[in-house]
């Protein structure tokens, strides 16, 4: 099937969305997603800050579709024609999605753990206003801890539902999910219910906000001062695919590892780059040659 | 004389059981339309009446029936969209609390044409005493044979459910009322697939208003050929319109289609009037959610025609100086009446109402709300009339449901015809009295 972005063409396969074509052409005619989350199903469609205008629905109807369409969730038809950088208007209406992000969004990142990883930082650098045109109290929300390892703070969340998703599809069970309605939404955990599985761990790394942080990392360090390391740790319920993250000699963090390209075992697939609890907490404080561990890298540069 | 199809034995006495129903020439189409004719014949007549849905965007119905994947061995559902939740629009609950045989009548053809074996009325929550009124006439349905196994000895067996919602607006989405028929949170879906591919639990499923489904009765009783004969152009039979605002005689009409806007606010067959001797300032001619017109551009369209109560008039001149007919909520306003204030009870209504799920939604309604509230406090200044239209053009149209559309239009239109009504209370730092509301102020 033949796309064709910001006037790039190229052929993908049937059941390409128009974000993940984007996405092979390159960075710089991929729009900004917040809320889209590749391993899930059924995951986008509700941040809209990938929203492009599609200025020929296909070969067979070659109308224009007449409201901007969100590229996460919209398949790539024979001969459609996008645009995404290239339309002034996509790029306002994405200024406009990045402005309501942030009406209510604390802008707390000098002492946010999420800061410097910050999907939303980001996105505020490259498609926001240099000041807030919002002059009412913003939501506030009490922090609660909805595990044993998981802070909620909720001030932070722009409701994005990835990790309602990930707690969904992938750990055995879902105990928390978002109450309420409108901008009274919130996530919580069902009453008196913790996220203490073994998955749950992952959903702080899902997080594309500093809402859901590791409480064994919370004020701890700020993340540019730390250095990744991936490796890998047998283990027979997940991938053992872990980053390390290392205050000289000392492991401060343990995510999951997100390393392109590595081939998963079948067994796996499903929880591809999820690591289960016990090494989140389990890998902190233990020196670097313990057994288990085996490394891959002895460096990433960049994050 | 006008006609009258749905609401043509209202005034009988107790045309609410299934008896006098029945006596009224009740159920006709389901005997006609089992008796003689195919599914495809019934979906055939009303593709042929041209009747248009009754919830407010006005999509011809055949077609929308036409649409109906039909897979082998995959069940195929029709719901009706109970859910009236539109500000100023009431008709279907009327409908339904005077006539409910009307509704399960056009069920069980409509199911017939569709070849659905189940369908369900999903009804609002604050309907509820709606709904046993629906699901005694259910129950006497069965009783008498027009529901369940084997019906009229034809081999075409239907089940019709009453499902209460919890009292959402956005359960009126066709595709949030499918999550919350199936139980979950009542978010709308992302679309495609459309519901007509897959709809409820996954299956083919026709989302259908209670006036539509209720209007295929008369037209495979008359036949389409002649339903189409009614109204004016495309906009073919009759609509209810529910009358609220300052009129004399408030509530739910029948109406032809082409009806002139101004006969129907001013005869004493319909509106009667603005009442108290008033003078017109405003309609909103269809729902909260369409855009409001003043007087001069709802009596008379910009190129000076009279304006008919019809899906083409109404919308004549795009949004610039047309509206739309939507869902028959027709808002008179009098002279006497703040655009602004009048505003700010729609604004709080879609920010209450917003589902939460994508992001301009969920934050543009509130802070759409709390500017406008801003005018009444006398705390506004004149650029805030630009902001408010900024922040209404992002909303529009980058939304998963139209809740967006409907919360934004109002706002737009406002402002559009009525601007001079913001600068006012800009300048003047008025204050506005506004009842039971909290007062949001900004932070300095």
């Amino acid at each position: 099937m033949k796309v064709t972005i910001d006037g790039i063409s190229l052929d993908v396969p049937q059941g390409t969305t128009i974000l993940q074509a984007a996405r092979m052409i390159g960075p710089e005619v991929a729009p900004p997603t917040m809320c889209y989350y590749s391993k899930l199903k059924t995951s986008g469609g509700y941040c809209r800050t990938c929203i492009v205008k599609v200025t020929k629905g296909s070969n067979q109807n070659p109308n224009p579709i007449p409201k901007p369409v969100a590229s996460c969730r919209t398949e790539v038809l024979d001969g459609m024609e996008v645009q995404n950088v290239t339309s002034s208007e996509v790029l306002e209406a994405r200024k406009g999605v990045v402005e309501f992000l942030l009406i209510n969004h604390p802008l707390d990142c000098p002492v946010c753990d999420q800061a410097g990883e910050c999907h939303l930082q980001d996105l505020g650098y490259g498609h926001g206003a240099a000041s807030s045109r919002y002059e009412f109290k913003r939501r506030e929300y009490e922090m609660i801890d909805i595990g044993p390892h998981i802070k909620l703070h909720m001030n932070r969340c722009i409701l994005c539902y990835r990790c309602v998703k990930t707690a969904e599809q992938i750990t055995n069970g879902r105990v928390h999910g978002v109450m309420h309605r409108g901008d009274a939404a919130e996530i919580s955990t069902y009453i008196e219910q913790a996220l203490e599985n073994d998955f749950s761990g992952n959903v702080i790394d899902v997080c594309p906000v500093g809402a859901l942080t590791d409480k064994t990392y919370r004020f701890k360090q700020r993340v540019w001062f730390t250095k990744p390391m991936d490796a890998h740790r047998n283990c027979k319920t997940c991938s053992g695919q872990v980053r390390l993250w290392l205050k000289g000699e000392q492991v401060v963090r343990v995510t999951r590892a997100k390393m392109p390209g590595m081939k998963w075992s079948p067994l796996f697939a499903i929880h591809a780059d999820l690591i289960i609890k016990k090494h989140r907490i389990g890998l902190l404080k233990v020196p670097l040659k313990f057994n288990g561990i085996r490394l891959y890298h002895k460096t990433i540069t960049s994050t | 004389m006008a006609t009258t199809l749905l609401l043509k034995h209202i005034a009988v006495p107790g045309i609410k059981s299934l008896d006098v129903y029945r006596n009224m020439g009740g159920y006709a189409s389901v005997e006609k339309a089992l008796r003689t004719l195919t599914p495809n014949q019934v979906t055939e007549e009303v593709k042929k009446s041209g009747l248009r849905g009754r919830g407010g965007a006005g999509f011809p119905t055949g077609m929308k029936w036409g649409f109906l994947a039909k897979p082998e061995g995959v069940p195929r559902y029709l719901v009706c969209n109970a859910d009236e939740s539109e500000p100023g629009t009431f008709k279907d609950r009327y409908l339904m609390e005077h006539i409910p045989h009307a509704l399960i009548e056009g069920m069980i053809t409509s199911s017939y044409a569709l070849g659905a074996r189940k369908s369900y009325i999903y009804i609002r929550g604050e309907y509820f005493y709606v709904s046993r009124i629906l699901q005694h006439a259910i129950d006497e349905a069965y009783a008498a044979g027009w529901l369940g196994e084997n019906i009229l000895g034809s081999g075409f067996s239907h089940d019709c459910y009453v499902q209460v919602g919890a009292g959402a607006y956005i359960c009126g989405e066709e595709t949030a009322l499918l999550e919350s028929l199936e139980g979950k949170r009542g978010n709308p879906r992302i679309k495609p697939p459309f519901p007509a591919v897959a709809g409820l639990w996954g299956c083919p499923t026709v989302v259908n208003n209670v006036e539509t489904i209720a209007a295929v009765c008369p037209i495979i009783t008359m036949g389409g050929e002649a339903y189409s004969k009614i109204g004016i152009g495309k906009s073919t039979g009759t609509k209810l319109i529910s009358a609220s605002g300052h009129i004399n005689k408030p509530g739910v009409y029948e109406i032809e289609l082409g009806l002139p806007v101004e006969e129907f606010i001013f005869s004493d067959a319909y509106c009667g009037g603005i009442r108290n001797g008033r003078k017109l300032k405003a309609v909103v001619a269809g729902g909260s959610s369409v855009p409001i017109l003043p007087a001069e551009l709802i009596l008379k369209t910009a190129q000076g025609e009279p304006r008919l109560m019809s899906y083409e008039s109404l919308a004549e001149g795009g949004f610039q100086t047309g509206t739309m007919l939507g869902s028959g909520g027709f808002i008179v306003m009098d002279d006497q009446t703040s655009i602004v204030k009048n505003l700010l009870t729609f604004a709080r209504f879609y920010h209450h109402e917003s589902c939460g799920q994508c992001s301009p939604c969920r934050e543009g309604t509130g802070w759409m709300e709390k500017l406008i509230s801003k005018f009444l406090s006398g705390t506004a200044h004149e650029s805030d009339v630009d902001l408010l239209w900024d922040i209404q053009s992002k909303i529009e149209g980058k939304t998963i449901c139209p809740l967006g559309e409907a919360a934004a239009w109002p706002v737009a239109a406002a402002i559009r015809h009525f601007k001079s009504e913001f600068l006012e209370l800009a300048r003047n730092k008025s204050y506005v009295e506004i009842n039971h509301y909290k007062r949001l102020q900004p932070v300095s």
